[in-house]
């Protein structure tokens, strides 16, 4: 039976394949060629994603484990005493996997046909379209993995090819290809300080579960869901999870997992072979699932993949113990930690803030931020898809993903809260201060990054991954119409360069210097870029949370999150949820008059640059994308519309939430926010307010005021003297965070490196120590060996023997006169003694 | 046939082209010896995969075992004797393999060296690099403590030579310290290694083995010694650590290791990276955890503390040095760290990641060498500042470079990664070191990301600074340099994505050691209990002598 | 036919002897001290073939003929011998050769 979900692994081979023929044949293909072959790839995956969504759809959201192709026999595979470790390549389909396939691979597509015209006058187009359908394979492997390892594959190929995208003009001459290798290089070590998180989760998870899967096989995610929509009965735990996370609930949900426990203790094994005749059974009827497949008490936990055991362990009593495998072992909270031994939840909690660090890392976070806006030195598609929507979305698809483990541990959820907080503010406030119109997307960028790591951190999950997938169509479009603004003012400022020459020989001068990204050189090109003008409107209008605009929905539904956070009882939800309402509020407030800025400074008003007078509209390939972004800025906001706003008669409510619901086990339709409109209302006021702000102060023209001594120009804000001089100037320096990092981290590690090889290791250790110490040493003992030791003792002896003999052999020698008569006398004498001896005897014998 | 004769075979084929390079005429010949010395090695590399083929996995026992008698002596009332006793389990058989690969790598990328036209002497320099190999597959595949030592030994000649012949400026003094370094630690090995014979009376491994499983407290109580004390051990455990520890090196016992690299021509440092640093790791898992396997649970927090430090200290060195070779060469000081917290976390986990690591850090970071050779030669130099651009200078090199240098970084699906990963995992999940180790242990992985990719940057990017006296020809690679590329990527890609083989090679075998050390270290604690507790009563009974005495 | 004693031949033989000796022992000219020492060697040669006769044996005889051809040996080497240091020395007097002193 041809099933369509074995088709998974096809989203990571084809733009495998794609790079592949650009890697080797890109300049051979030409830039549309390459470019061709790049965006044939991406829009395949886009097709097979649509593909998987409508298999999804139609089998209740089944989600479906995938083995790759045959030749791939698992991965890391250890046979140990206990923990015997089996990592496997392993595919995974399920609604969230899905969603992020669908974001990944639409924005993806369109971003590679954007490239298509963007590129085209850079000589590396082979190798730029390359490292895309690389980039989009590896992302896709992070989306699509069963297990955290294979996921952290993706999550480190897409640092890789960030990093080599982020550097993709390293061979500029002098600074500015220094600087972009330097930004590539920062990019790569704070993703790596995230990875740290990374590993040091997966271990620890490891060694509480015995596994780093997500779900296994046949296990099922979300178990009340999947039986509703089997339209079997309920059990009656699924009736009072509807209420929400109450304590009275979760009480009720432990009790009867221990109910089910003792009932399949004994059944163990019987369990599992009922389970692979179930999925016999499945592959005759299609999707029909019995009762009992849809429902995970048929495994043992220890069959389980993580977060289904983390969810049994968080529930047990102190004390208390369940049975674990089928060899009849006990497990209670108790974690056994190499020489440590932990709760559940303490483990659960480490696991959770490691997991965050790495999404601090990825998705640019308080305090690993500071590399995203650096980023923008790569080419501006790579941008568009890269940081802003895809790759850095994954720290927030990481943590939606483990939305068990961040239930299970609330503290570590106020802390995630307040990172997306306070990162929200963060880019908010800073995106004020800059003049490069992609370091101020950038920043925007990060803030609305906070705002989905905020919702996590208040139990929306479905709320963060809704902000993600409208934020990547809106934010997509900024870049990419960005993009096409630079473009346009670097095609204007050639055309100057062409037919101005000569006529200003101050112009000359300011060429050099001349930066296409600067705001300050722009201005009026509403009317040069009409296209891009509309649609960089619609995208600013969805980012400011205008109402109808995507951004307006998903926005508030994060909002609403917050808001019902204060009235569940529990003092560290309330707090959590005023302090992210409140910076969520204000985070927004400056969303809107950030991006009005940047209108005002772009568009409106007169040109401030030749260059920017003489800016075309950009070509088709380029156009034809942002529209698309742009009508799907309006509309994509209406998937998940919610209850409450007169808008059932046209759209289904909740669809959003339904759909991710089979993923995300503690989510309902009941506990997804109404829609409320007070909270509706203050935010847009404070939008529109912040719009007008930002028109008084820049509009009409005042967007930027000359000074003498600046040929480029301050902001008002800085004009306004006083207090808000130094938060302006704050902001423009990134609230000081990258010199923090500079003076705290960063030259103390270059300074005690230098320290310890030139020093310590080169000076001390190898030269004086092994000279001195060593050495020396060596050449004292051997002295003393020689002086005392061999000469006077050793060599005395053997000299004093050969001195004896010679004292007296010089005795003895008298007796060699050299007269042979002498000797002949001796000889007789001789004779004479022996005959004497020889016949005294017989004469003294008598006879 | 004996099927141990594949791998007295697999150990002897170097010899024989040893001695067949002899009778080739060095003058007339100057290509027939190099086609020789690469013809054996990949010979020995074919046979060697033979053997790996033949190898049954599920065996944790030597295998493809020889034993010819070769000495018996009489010492006092006790036999001593020693054999030629080779054999092939799960630990070693990997490292064979490294060998055989690296060795024609080495033997390859000499094919051009400049130094060998400048210098000569192709014949001694070959015959050197196959003598080589003989002693290094010796170490690995013999199972007795004497011959193992005249092997262990007998790898240091070729080495000094290779650094002290045609190596650069300081050669001399990097070959002398290299080989004075390594040889008073093995003194003390010897030392030991006498020590053990006379008191297990026997030389033969496996035999020592089993004694010391009958009695785990056996180096304590020599000499019909029933005593507490636990120096003798500890004394013993020591020596074989600080010889071991010399070759790793572990830090502090690691300042040859930048001369001799840096000093040594390409093929001898990537030989050295590649397959004989793993000697000093191979002998702690093979000498140390077997002979010992109570000494090593009782300082495994000290020795993987040293791996631990080595970890950061290593990464944090290297990233300050502006010469490419001495940063690649600080790097292997680091990975080996990884290599020796893997070992001594005592699982299965970590032993595996340890021994895959050694396999990794031959490839990954004799890969390194490679480039920088490669570099070497068109540049001659070894400054950073005076590379720039060099990936637009060489794309493909740059390319390829840039694979080795992710995989030495440990980017997962790549080699390193896999090693690791599963080294810190263990490290994790060991009963005897807590969980700081695999704190500090993982910040080394940050850390590697610093200096590979300052050396990347520094070297393959930035502005053009073309190499001296640079024709067309120049930034072409030639075959040779291909040829020993390519299977480093192959093995690279391969053990990043199925590294499955790897593992079951040596599964068993871990398995079995672990659980030997997890055993030893029980019944030697009951004993050192028992003792104490005899020693205790019979305080006791002489007090109440005494007492009645009175 | 009386036969002479073997005394008279012992006595005759050690006067020969000793004359040699002293021949030996006090001349300074090398001839004749050579000369001396080939009566010495003559005088045992006698006493030899006395006991031989006495004893009816005729390994004393043999000896003889053996020291006859030993000293007819001798002769020609030792004279060969002064001859070379008369040429070296202008000198047979061997009271002049001590070069041997120590």
């Amino acid at each position: 039976m041809l099933n369509l979900v074995q088709m998974v692994p096809l989203v990571v081979f084809i733009p495998a394949i794609g790079a592949i023929i650009n890697l080797f044949w890109g300049a051979k293909l030409g830039v549309k060629g390459s470019g061709y072959v790049a965006s044939g790839a991406a829009i395949l995956t886009f097709i097979i994603s649509v593909l998987l969504y409508s298999y999804l759809t139609a089998n209740h959201g089944i989600a479906q484990v995938v083995d790759p192709l045959p030749f791939f026999d698992g991965w890391i595979r250890i046979d140990a005493v206990d923990f015997a470790v089996h990592i496997p390549w392993q595919f995974r389909v399920d609604s969230l996997t899905v969603v992020m396939l669908l974001v990944v691979t639409g924005v993806g597509s369109l971003i590679h046909i954007y490239s298509i015209g963007y590129i085209s006058h850079d000589p590396k187009y082979g190798l730029f379209f390359a490292y895309l359908n690389m980039f989009l394979g590896f992302m896709l492997i992070l989306v699509t993995s069963n297990n955290f390892l294979m996921m952290f594959v993706g999550w480190e190929g897409v640092g890789v090819m960030s990093f080599l995208l982020i550097g993709f003009w390293w061979d500029k001459k002098g600074e500015i290809g220094w600087q972009n290798g330097n930004a590539a290089r920062k990019a790569m070590i704070l993703n790596r300080i995230g990875d740290f998180g990374i590993l040091m989760a997966i271990f620890l998870m490891f060694w509480t579960f015995g596994t780093v899967t997500y779900y296994d096989a046949g296990e099922v995610a979300n178990t009340c869901f999947q039986l509703e929509g089997a339209g079997y009965t309920l059990p009656t735990e699924c009736e009072s999870e509807g209420h929400g996370e109450e304590a009275s609930g979760e009480e009720t949900e432990a009790a009867s997992v221990e109910e089910g426990e003792a009932e399949h203790a004994e059944t163990g094994s019987a369990a599992e072979e009922e389970h692979a005749t179930g999925e016999e059974g499945e592959a005759e009827h299609g999707l029909v699932l019995s009762e009992e497949e849809l429902d995970n008490s048929l495994f043992y936990p220890s069959q389980l993949g993580v977060f289904a055991q983390a969810e049994r362990l968080l529930n047990l009593e102190d004390g208390e113990e369940i049975a674990w495998d089928a060899d009849g072992n006990m497990r209670g909270r108790d974690v056994q930690l190499g020489t440590w031994t932990l709760d559940i939840k303490t483990v659960v909690t480490m696991i959770v803030l490691f997991l965050l660090l790495g999404a601090a890392g990825k998705s640019a976070q308080f305090p690993l931020l500071v590399w995203l806006p650096d980023a923008m030195a790569g080419p501006t598609p790579v941008s568009a898809l890269m940081h802003a929507a895809t790759m850095v979305t994954a720290g927030v698809y990481l943590l939606v993903r483990s939305n068990v483990l961040i239930d299970g541990a609330p503290e570590a959820q106020f802390i995630i809260a307040m990172v997306g907080a306070i990162t929200a503010l963060f880019g908010g406030i800073a995106a004020v201060g800059q003049w490069d119109i992609k370091r101020v997307l950038a920043f925007s960028t990060i803030s609305q990054l906070g705002f989905m790591v905020a919702a996590i951190g208040v139990g929306g999950y479905v709320a963060a991954i809704f902000h993600l997938a409208t934020h990547a169509v809106f934010k997509a479009l900024l870049f990419l119409g960005s993009g096409s603004v630079i473009h346009g003012v670097e095609h204007g400022q050639h055309h100057v360069h062409e037919y101005g020459r000569g006529h200003d020989a101050d112009d000359e001068h300011h060429d050099d210097e001349f930066d296409p990204q600067d705001m300050r050189n722009m201005g009026g090109l509403s009317r040069r870029m009409p296209v891009t003008y509309i649609t960089y409107l619609m995208g600013m209008l969805a980012l400011s949370g205008i109402p109808i605009f995507a951004g307006f929905w998903s926005k508030d539904e994060i909002l609403a999150h917050a808001y019902e956070r204060l009235s569940t009882g529990n003092t560290l939800e309330s707090l959590g949820g005023i302090i992210v309402l409140a910076t969520l509020l204000l985070a927004a407030g400056f969303t809107a008059f950030y991006m009005w800025r940047q209108m005002e400074m772009v568009f409106f008003g007169k040109a401030r640059s030749k260059a920017a007078s003489h800016a075309p509209e950009s070509v088709g390939w380029m156009v034809i994308p942002l529209l698309i972004l742009a009508i799907g800025s309006i509309f994509v906001g209406f998937i998940n519309v919610p209850s409450g706003v007169g808008l059932s008669w046209l759209f289904p409510l909740h669809n959003f939430t339904n759909f991710l619901e089979s993923s995300i086990p503690s989510i309902t339709i009941e506990g997804a926010g109404g829609f409320i409109w007070l909270l509706a209302i203050v935010a847009t006021g404070l939008a529109v307010g912040a719009i007008f702000l930002a028109r008084s102060l820049y509009g009409h023209g005042k967007a930027i005021v000359a000074h003498d001594s600046d040929a480029l120009g301050v902001d008002p804000l800085w004009n306004m003297g006083g207090m808000t001089r130094m938060l302006w100037s704050a902001a423009s320096h990134r609230l000081y965070l990258d010199d923090l990092y500079h003076a705290v981290f960063l030259y103390p590690y270059e300074r005690i490196g230098y320290f310890l090889a030139v020093v310590l290791d080169w000076r001390f250790f190898h030269d004086y120590f092994h000279n001195n110490v060593i050495h020396r040493g060596f050449n004292a003992i051997g002295t003393i060996l020689k002086n005392p030791v061999d000469i006077g003792l050793i060599d005395g002896t053997v000299n004093g023997v050969g001195k004896l003999i010679n004292w007296f052999s010089g005795r003895t020698r008298r007796i060699q006169t050299g007269f042979v008569r002498t000797y002949a006398i001796a000889i007789l004498f001789g004779v004479v003694v022996v005959i004497i001896l020889m016949v005294a005897p017989v004469f003294m014998n008598g006879s | 046939m004996d099927s141990g004769f594949l791998t007295t075979l697999v150990l002897f084929l170097p010899m024989v082209g040893f001695g067949v390079l002899l009778f080739v005429d060095s003058e007339k010949n100057k290509e027939a010896l190099k086609w020789v010395a690469l013809g054996f090695s990949i010979v020995t590399f074919f046979f060697s995969l033979a053997l790996w083929a033949g190898f049954d996995n599920a065996n944790p026992d030597l295998q493809f075992v020889q034993q010819w008698n070769w000495l018996s002596i009489q010492i006092g009332s006790t036999q001593i004797s020693s054999d030629y006793y080779v054999g092939v389990d799960g630990l070693s058989m990997l490292l064979i393999v490294l060998t055989t690969f690296i060795m024609p790598i080495g033997i390859l990328i000499s094919f051009n060296a400049s130094v060998l036209k400048e210098r000569g002497r192709e014949k001694l320099y070959y015959s050197l690099l196959l003598l080589l190999e003989w002693a290094m597959l010796g170490v690995f595949m013999i199972q007795d403590l004497i011959v193992f030592y005249v092997f262990w030994e007998v790898t240091l000649v070729p080495m000094y030579f290779l650094i002290g012949i045609w190596g650069s400026e300081e050669r001399v003094y990097a070959a002398v310290k290299f080989f004075l370094y390594t040889m008073s630690g093995s003194i003390l090995m010897l030392i030991a290694i006498l020590f053990v014979g006379n008191a297990a009376g026997t030389f033969i491994l496996p035999d020592i083995i089993a004694q010391v499983q009958a009695n785990p407290n056996l180096w304590n109580e020599t000499a019909g010694m029933a005593s507490s004390s636990t120096v003798t051990g500890s004394l013993l455990f020591g020596a074989f650590f600080i010889a071991f520890a010399i070759k790793v090196p572990i830090f502090p016992f690691h300042s040859w290791l930048p001369d001799a690299h840096v000093q040594a021509p390409t093929a001898g440092s990537v030989i050295l990276a590649g397959v004989l640093l793993k000697m000093g790791t191979y002998g702690l898992v093979r000498f140390n955890l077997q002979l010992f396997p109570a000494e090593s649970v009782q300082f495994a927090p000290l020795i993987a503390g040293l791996g631990v430090v080595g970890i950061i200290y290593g990464a944090w060195v290297s990233y300050a040095q502006d010469n490419v070779k001495k940063l690649v060469a600080y790097s292997s000081v680091s990975h080996l760290g990884f290599v020796v917290l893997g070992i001594f976390a005592l699982n299965s986990q970590g032993l595996q990641g340890a021994t895959l690591q050694m396999v990794n850090h031959g490839i990954s970071t004799g890969g390194l060498f490679l480039l920088v050779g490669i570099l070497y030669e068109r540049w001659h130099t070894k400054e950073m500042a005076d590379y720039g651009g060099v990936w637009k200078l060489m794309p493909l090199f740059g390319g390829i470079s840039l694979v080795i240098a992710l995989s030495s970084m440990g980017l997962p699906g790549l080699n390193g990664f896999v090693g690791e990963f599963t080294i810190l995992m263990g490290s994790v999940g060991s009963v005897y070191l807590n969980f700081f180790f695999t704190l500090l242990g993982t910040i080394g992985v940050i850390l590697a990301a610093t200096y590979i990719l300052k050396m990347y940057q520094h070297v393959y990017m930035g502005d053009n600074k073309p190499a001296p006296h640079a024709d067309e020809n120049t930034y072409k690679l030639h075959w040779t340099e291909l040829a020993v590329l390519i299977p480093i990527l192959f093995a690279i890609f391969w053990i990043g994505i199925q590294p499955g083989k790897f593992f079951d090679t040596m599964g068993s075998s871990a398995k079995q050691l672990v659980a030997y050390v997890d055993e030893s270290y029980d019944a030697y604690e009951t004993r050192q209990a028992d003792l104490e507790a005899e020693s205790a009563a019979q305080v006791e009974t002489n007090d109440a002598t005494e007492d009645s005495g009175d | 036919m009386t036969s002479v004693g073997i005394e008279a031949f012992v006595a005759l033989s050690m006067i020969l002897f000793i004359i040699g000796a002293m021949g030996v022992l006090l001349r300074r000219n090398a001839i004749i001290i050579f000369m001396s020492v080939e009566l010495m060697l003559n005088a045992t040669n006698l006493a030899l073939a006395a006991f031989s006769r006495q004893w009816g044996n005729l390994d004393g005889q043999i000896f003889t003929f053996f020291i006859i051809t030993v000293a007819a040996a001798e002769v020609a080497v030792g004279l060969a011998l002064i001859v070379a240091i008369f040429r070296n020395k202008q000198s047979i007097n061997v009271d002049d050769l001590h070069q041997m002193e120590g």
